[in-house]
């Protein structure tokens, strides 16, 4: 079991959760994931860490309510538990000098981000933040990324906060005005898949942090595997961290749709359950 | 008088469930069976047994209705007695060398295994153990709950030790858990034999993924003395042919995980989907392919393929598991090898193209290699297709252990007591032979334990432990 030290919203159905997870913290890297299982009948699913605090013994874990295990772990408040917790899981994103970087967080993947824009900023690179998202109620991370980081600019689809427009104008535009050694996005799929389209002609290293559909999280069920430079990886063991430039998006994009219907029924079963129980979602 | 036969579901009823196919022995049928044993002063049968189980002690026992006393002698040897008492090849181990088998008339020696246990169970005498050795103070690091730990873990515990066993996923058991289906080995026998298990002193610390959460260094500098790594073959292979990543194609690993871990055929009272389907193909001819396809067809499937490359004489699967698939239903399109997976519009599996085959020279393991005809070639309208075609090791703890010798699969190189290259560092089960039997794994922890003790304490009291 592991306990919700501290919940806080971040934005429209976007909770940040702290939980109890001492040896997990120890281990901890920028771009790991970790497995949770909610409850008995639960599903394992992997979320990125977020943070984590070496001496507190927690991590956290940035969650948007969206299918059914989402919006259950983002009903759940400080003091509850989650019965399973299984990281640091995946490769830590190896961080050096290597330039003039920018990073790329789209959506819920801000978060995810967070924790490498800091540390590349703190190997001492030249960092540049885009943060990307529908509408102003789904900005995150904002002033976690100015606290340690002054270029940060913040697009989003509809204009009602910063940038109108896509990561990528706002890519394009500094890729226009300047040489950069590395871009690294994280975010949708679709989004990953245009940064690298963008940034292949121009040759600059695009580094893409994966989520794919996972059972284990360790290398046994090759459930999550992407074609790599037409070869099989798996995203568990292998990444989550890939050469964007290498990556079948199409690919990856089919076969994170796949189980759409089952995750619709599962969604439909939850909400009538909830009605039934006049339970409240947290909003 | 001839050899006993267990009750079973009719095909048609149990493909409808996921109970269990056999219902085992009842007291007067084990008694029966009991009763034609010879009690060969030699005991061939034992010499067959990778866990070294007392056989006609036990079978005895039961004979004279001391059921008590066979569930006793079995588990000195062996904790997993209702396990391997369903899941063991018996035909090509302890039953091949009984006697009577001359005369196609072997005991039921898994049958009655399987008796003593459950009767202790229901009896709730799952509890009584062998009584433990004087403690030792020596701390010892099991790497994976599967066979092999639990059965290392369980014979260092029994002699004193200090056992801790580290454990990737949220539920003990490795593929006992994840692999094999609930109609063979029921999930509740497991947990019961594991708790019986704990009941030793064992510590099983859950989702704890060692050579991520900690690292083998970590854990010697928190005082664990010695290791013994099982962490078996977890890694699925793929053929690398075309349309491999269609939606619908499974590996073996992930489509049982689904079922028989995470519950999805009671889906959606448990979150896991899975992607059933209608027509069904199974590649390969070992056991995991065995249990998918009949799996597949309790999840609804109307029409189910076993794909394999030889004919059913070379296959590895257990004579009765392919009895019980025929019975079933599944079909067997042997002499097969895919060449590529076809998709439709929307990407998902639409036909499965194979090539055929005729039977060649036999290979170095004695089994007739598959010789391509050429220009032959077969097609299967199927919506899922599960490749089980085995694993390679897993890389998640190996690569952070420098200087662990490793064999030309990536499987840890171990000598036959266990020993790894690196001191105080032993291995056994899939991580060294590569994918082979929950018994195979089992004698491989049994071993472990073994050459463990002597490393921490010498010849001195070996023989203690050679007898327990």
């Amino acid at each position: 079991m592991h306990k919700i030290i501290q919940k806080k919203p971040l934005g429209q159905d976007i909770y940040l959760l702290e939980f109890e997870a001492a040896d997990i913290a120890l281990a901890a890297g920028a771009g790991q994931f970790v497995m949770l299982r909610i409850d008995e009948n639960g599903e394992r699913f992997p979320l990125t860490l977020y943070d984590f605090d070496k001496t507190r013994g927690t991590v956290s874990v940035v969650c948007q309510a969206v299918g059914k295990s989402t919006r259950k772990l983002c009903s759940l408040n400080a003091g509850d538990a989650v019965r399973d917790m299984a990281g640091p899981l995946g490769h830590a994103v190896e961080t050096r000098l290597i330039g003039k970087i920018i990073i790329i967080g789209g959506g819920v993947g801000t978060a995810e981000a967070f924790p490498i824009a800091r540390a590349m900023q703190r190997s001492g690179n030249d960092v540049t933040v885009i943060i990307g998202a529908r509408s102003r109620n789904l900005v995150i991370s904002e002033q976690e990324m100015r606290a340690f980081c002054s270029k940060v600019i913040v697009v989003t689809d509809d204009g009602s906060c910063g940038r109108k427009g896509l990561v990528t104008d706002v890519l394009r535009e500094l890729m226009d005005s300047e040489r950069y050694d590395l871009v690294y996005a994280i975010g949708p799929a679709i989004m990953m898949k245009k940064v690298s389209e963008m940034t292949l002609p121009r040759a600059v290293k695009t580094m893409v942090s994966l989520n794919s559909i996972m059972i284990d999280g360790t290398g046994m069920c090759g459930g999550c595997r992407i074609i790599y430079g037409g070869k099989s990886r798996f995203v568990c063991v292998d990444g989550p961290e890939f050469d964007g430039h290498k990556v079948d998006f199409d690919d990856m994009m089919r076969r994170g749709a796949q189980y759409r219907r089952q995750e619709k029924q599962s969604l439909e079963s939850y909400e009538h359950q909830c009605r039934i129980s006049g339970q409240q979602e947290t909003k | 008088m001839t050899r006993k036969k267990a009750k079973k579901q009719r095909a048609l009823e149990r493909i409808k469930n996921f109970h269990e196919v056999s219902s085992g022995f009842s007291e007067d049928e084990a008694i029966a069976e009991a009763g034609r044993c010879l009690q060969c002063k030699h005991s061939p049968c034992v010499k067959g047994c990778p866990a070294e189980i007392e056989i006609p002690a036990f079978i005895k026992a039961i004979k004279e209705r001391r059921f008590e006393d066979a569930i006793f002698v079995i588990n000195k040897s062996n904790n997993l007695a209702a396990v391997c008492g369903r899941v063991c090849p018996q035909e090509d181990q302890c039953e091949k060398f009984c006697v009577l088998a001359k005369k196609g008339n072997p005991i039921s020696i898994g049958y009655l295994e399987r008796f003593a246990a459950d009767r202790s169970a229901s009896h709730d005498r799952a509890g009584k153990q062998p009584a433990n050795q004087e403690m030792l103070l020596e701390k010892v690091a099991v790497i994976g709950a599967g066979p092999a730990g639990l059965t290392c873990a369980a014979d260092l515990a029994r002699q004193g030790y200090r056992v801790t066993v580290f454990e990737g996923l949220h539920e003990p058991g490795g593929v006992l858990i994840y692999g094999i289906p609930e109609f063979r080995l029921p999930k509740e026998i497991v947990r019961r034999e594991i708790e019986s298990i704990k009941k030793l002193g064992i510590d099983i610390r859950l989702n704890y993924v060692i050579g991520k959460i900690k690292t083998i260094d970590q854990l010697r500098s928190e005082g664990f003395r010695a290791f013994f790594i099982s962490t078996g073959a977890g890694l699925p292979l793929f053929m690398g042919i075309e349309g491999e990543n269609l939606n619908g194609v499974y590996s073996a690993n992930e489509f049982l995980s689904r079922v028989n871990l995470m519950k999805a055929y009671k889906f959606p009272e448990y979150d896991t989907p899975i992607h059933a389907g209608k027509n069904v193909a199974v590649i390969g001819g070992g056991n995991v392919a065995v249990d998918a396809a009949r799996s597949a067809l309790r999840l609804g499937a109307e029409k189910v393929w076993i794909v394999y490359r030889r004919t059913e004489v070379e296959m590895p699967a257990r004579a009765e598991e392919v009895e019980h698939a025929k019975e079933e239903g599944v079909a067997f399109q042997l002499l097969s090898s895919p060449v590529k997976i076809l998709g439709d519009e929307r990407g998902s599996v639409r036909k499965l193209v194979c090539r055929l085959n005729r039977l060649g020279e036999p290979d170095d393991r004695g089994r007739r290699r598959p010789v391509p005809i050429e220009n032959s070639f077969l097609e299967l309208d199927v919506d899922t297709v599960i490749v089980a075609i085995g694993s390679a090791s897993n890389p998640l703890l190996l690569e952070t252990m420098e200087g662990l010798k490793l064999g030309a699969h990536g499987t840890i190189e171990a000598d036959d007591s266990g020993r790894t290259n690196l001191e105080g560092v032993f291995a056994g089960g899939d991580i060294v032979t590569g994918s082979a039997t929950i018994i195979a794994a089992m004698g491989a922890g049994k071993k472990g334990a073994r050459a463990i003790h002597q490393f921490l304490h010498g010849s001195e009291k070996i023989t203690s432990l050679q007898k327990s």
